[in-house]
């Protein structure tokens, strides 16, 4: 954090309603509260359907949370958010009452508000550095719920936004509409700079549309924040493939000074095991699109999918929970997760572990297939499987998983999803000459600025990480506004 | 943009629309796609650009009613908009002078072989090419294809036009009289089989340009993989031309029936 920064939270916090609402209640008298449970629609209910798994706090219960909140001299929580949210700040005015003020002080450094409240991972990030965590050993203060009803309560009074703004600085371009791509562009809007944003898809969100369900992240509102960013000034072109449709360079000559790329790690990975490619074998990818931005599970809608009986899920990451709990929805009887090491090292949520397993999801860990079996229309109809032990932790500080010979089984299904991670999407990359590029396909960046070897072209999100999590990729974009703004500013000095 | 300034119909099922897209129009090279949705409910189909006119900022795409998506573009009118096109994708043909190249369309892929055969006799090669279909109604584009072939076979299933006979029969004839240097086979995957079968009796370097079922198009969703030479590829970004003699074509026909049993929305197309 800048000393700057630091100093304006600083000043923020010695506000007088500050104060007043600090010592209104006694701090013994706060921590004596227990964090309030964040409503869920009961398991047998919510698999019927796509509705949220999560109902939202109510107006009683987000300014009780908001009074466990200390206000701390030193908010170690801000540390552990990528895109520096002044917590304690919008938490208070919760407190007192002033939303409008609480969505404000989101709004300042979250372009997606509603969409963090929802999907990051806080366990690990500010909710893990905050006092009750660290000090207390007490279940933190609920700051993602929080957020959470801030961006909806701003979602159900949309006249407290901004009107149109107009933009006049110089052309940016974002390259892909995700998260990296959504913030990268609302922080530059506000910086004055004409910002379009070319999205490949006929949609704009990136993976908060065709990736993460609707009971999780409703489409919705991805819209209503893309909504405010048109309001902010960002324009926004679908259907248009950097690389394809046209290059950088011929974005350079119709006048944009400075690119954006946040394209994503959109190329799915399979286990290249025989018969991987048997019909109903897919990538969570393709399973999830369907489902999440083709509506596929509607009969309304053209794009087809299968809907499996007895459906696996190959990973243990959030993907792979997705892409399970999609399958219960959409009448799946035996929906598996097979996982090659045990459940406390998968790499999704705890949250959505949770969830998936009172939603009858079954767990077939420290388990790996190593081969798929057809009928004679070529549709998958079986799995082989191989029993796997820990061993000895390797790179990622995991323990390694090591097969047991002998150990093989098959089990009987009709869907298999391959949720085992993605690569990094080559067309952006590979369309620009000279791109200094890793061996893992990520386009190399300067990790303070985020710009790449070429001039003027910044990179953040997955194309950059490979594959991580939302919030991480808002970082990105996020840094990389800073940086095209100084890169835009330098210039023209 | 999208808007579709011309519409002629090839035959019964096959329509030929002309559509406004300039951008895609400028990029387009011989061998690149598009996808195609119609409307907010529509599916995203893969569309083999045929053509493209970069004065007048349009493209021509073939279509062939088939599924769902394919009645849906095949019915639309002069004046009217497509929701989305997105392209050109995938990798362009790898066009230069090699000699003698042997062309193969069967049915409606002759559409995508088109703009091919013209690139590849504008590129100084001697180019003969079969075209193959079950019946005269169902040749399409021959005119164009004459204008840039030496030479044009026309085999008809049924003998109503041309000869009497598979495309392999036209093909084995000319290989047989004269040395080829390169063969291109684009049509229905079981076509493309056999014809990838004959060159490779005769030892043609073979390229075949394939259909699969495609959902982004991008490489996001893999649902296009074939198997190629041993390893998967995807045919929207490795593709859509792969060494036909490394193609697993019995892999690739059992996949293009993924969705026909389980639903009756339908994704085949051309």
């Amino acid at each position: 954090m800048s000393d700057l920064m630091s100093n304006n939270i600083k000043q923020d916090r010695e506000e007088e309603w500050r104060i007043d609402l600090r010592k209104s209640i006694k701090a013994k008298d706060r921590t004596a509260l227990e964090r309030i449970r964040m409503p869920e629609v009961e398991p047998n209910i919510r698999v019927k359907s796509h509705i949220e798994v999560n109902m939202g706090l109510s107006p009683e219960q987000a300014i009780a949370e908001a009074g466990r909140c200390l206000d701390c001299v030193n908010p170690t929580c801000m540390e552990g958010c990528p895109v520096g949210v002044n917590i304690p700040k919008f938490i208070k005015y919760i407190e007192a009452g002033l939303l409008a003020e609480a969505a404000n002080t989101l709004n300042q450094t979250n372009m997606l508000p509603a969409v963090c409240g929802r999907v990051c991972p806080q366990e690990i990030q500010c909710e893990a550095n905050c006092f009750y965590t660290l000090k207390l050993h007490k279940p933190a203060v609920g700051i993602g719920n929080l957020e959470r009803y801030v961006a909806d309560w701003c979602l159900n009074n949309q006249e407290n936004i901004a009107e149109n703004k107009i933009v006049t600085g110089p052309k940016v371009a974002v390259i892909g509409g995700g998260p990296a791509g959504l913030t990268a562009a609302g922080d530059l809007a506000r910086l004055n700079y004409q910002v379009t944003i070319f999205e490949a898809l006929h949609d704009f969100g990136g993976v908060l549309k065709y990736g993460i369900p609707e009971f999780r992240l409703p489409n919705n509102i991805v819209n209503f924040e893309i909504e405010k960013l048109k309001k902010e000034g960002v324009k926004f072109v679908k259907n248009f493939v950097v690389g394809k449709t046209a290059t950088l360079e011929d974005l350079r000559e119709e006048g944009f000074q400075a690119f954006f790329i946040g394209s994503g790690a959109g190329l799915p990975r399979f286990m290249n095991i025989p018969g991987e490619n048997y019909n109903g074998i897919l990538s969570s990818n393709e399973y999830l699109t369907r489902v999440n931005l083709m509506n596929a599970s509607n009969p309304e809608f053209d794009t087809p999918v299968d809907m499996g009986k007895n459906v696996a899920v190959i990973g243990g990451g959030n993907t792979a929970m997705d892409s399970v709990r999609t399958a219960k929805r959409l009448g799946a009887e035996r929906a598996i997760i097979i996982y090659r090491r045990s459940i406390d090292e998968m790499p999704a949520r705890k949250e959505e572990i949770h969830h998936a397993i009172e939603e009858g999801i079954e767990f077939i860990t420290l388990t790996n297939p190593i081969e798929y079996f057809a009928d004679s229309h070529g549709n998958v109809n079986k799995v082989r499987v191989q029993k796997m032990e820990l061993g000895e932790p390797d790179s990622s500080g995991r323990r390694k998983p090591v097969p047991i010979n002998g150990s093989e089984y098959d089990i009987a299904i009709d869907q298999v999803i391959v949720s085992v991670g993605v690569s990094p999407n080559p067309i952006v990359p590979k369309s620009i000459q000279n791109l200094a590029i890793s061996k893992w396909q990520t386009i190399e960046v300067n990790p303070e600025t985020m710009q790449s070897n070429i001039e003027g072209v910044f990179a953040g999100g997955d194309i950059v990480r490979g594959g991580a999590t939302v919030i991480l990729a808002m970082g990105d974009g996020r840094k990389a506004a800073a940086g095209i703004h100084q890169y835009l500013q330098d210039r023209a000095n | 943009m999208n808007k579709i300034v011309e519409k002629e119909y090839l035959s019964d099922k096959v329509v030929k629309l002309v559509i406004h897209a300039p951008l895609i129009a400028q990029k387009r090279k011989a061998g690149h796609f598009v996808i195609v949705k119609i409307g907010e409910k529509g599916e995203r189909i893969p569309l083999t650009i045929s053509s493209a006119d970069t004065e007048k900022g349009t493209i021509t795409l073939i279509i062939q009613k088939v599924g769902v998506t394919s009645h849906k573009v095949a019915n639309l009118e002069v004046g009217d908009i497509i929701s989305d096109i997105s392209g050109p994708l995938g990798q362009p043909t790898a066009i230069k002078k090699v000699g003698t190249v042997l062309c193969a369309g069967g049915g409606v892929g002759i559409a995508p072989l088109n703009p091919i055969v013209e690139a590849m006799k504008k590129a100084g090669n001697k180019v003969i090419t079969v075209l193959a279909a079950r019946s005269k109604d169902l040749i399409i584009l021959e005119d164009s294809i004459r204008k840039y072939s030496d030479e044009v076979i026309i085999m008809t299933d049924d003998g109503s036009y041309g000869k009497k006979g598979l495309v392999t029969e036209g093909m084995e004839e000319i290989i047989n009289r004269e040395k080829i240097d390169l063969a291109i086979t684009i049509g229905p995957a079981i076509m493309m089989k056999y014809t990838s079968l004959l060159t490779k009796k005769y030892n043609i370097h073979t390229l075949a340009s394939l259909n699969s079922i495609m959902v982004d198009g991008t490489g996001m969703c893999g649902a296009c993989r074939v198997t190629v030479g041993g390893e998967t590829r995807f045919v929207c970004v490795d593709g859509p031309e792969f060494d036909a003699h490394e193609v697993d074509f019995d892999e690739l026909l059992l996949r293009l029936k993924a969705y026909n049993p389980a639903t009756e929305k339908n994704t085949k197309n051309n």
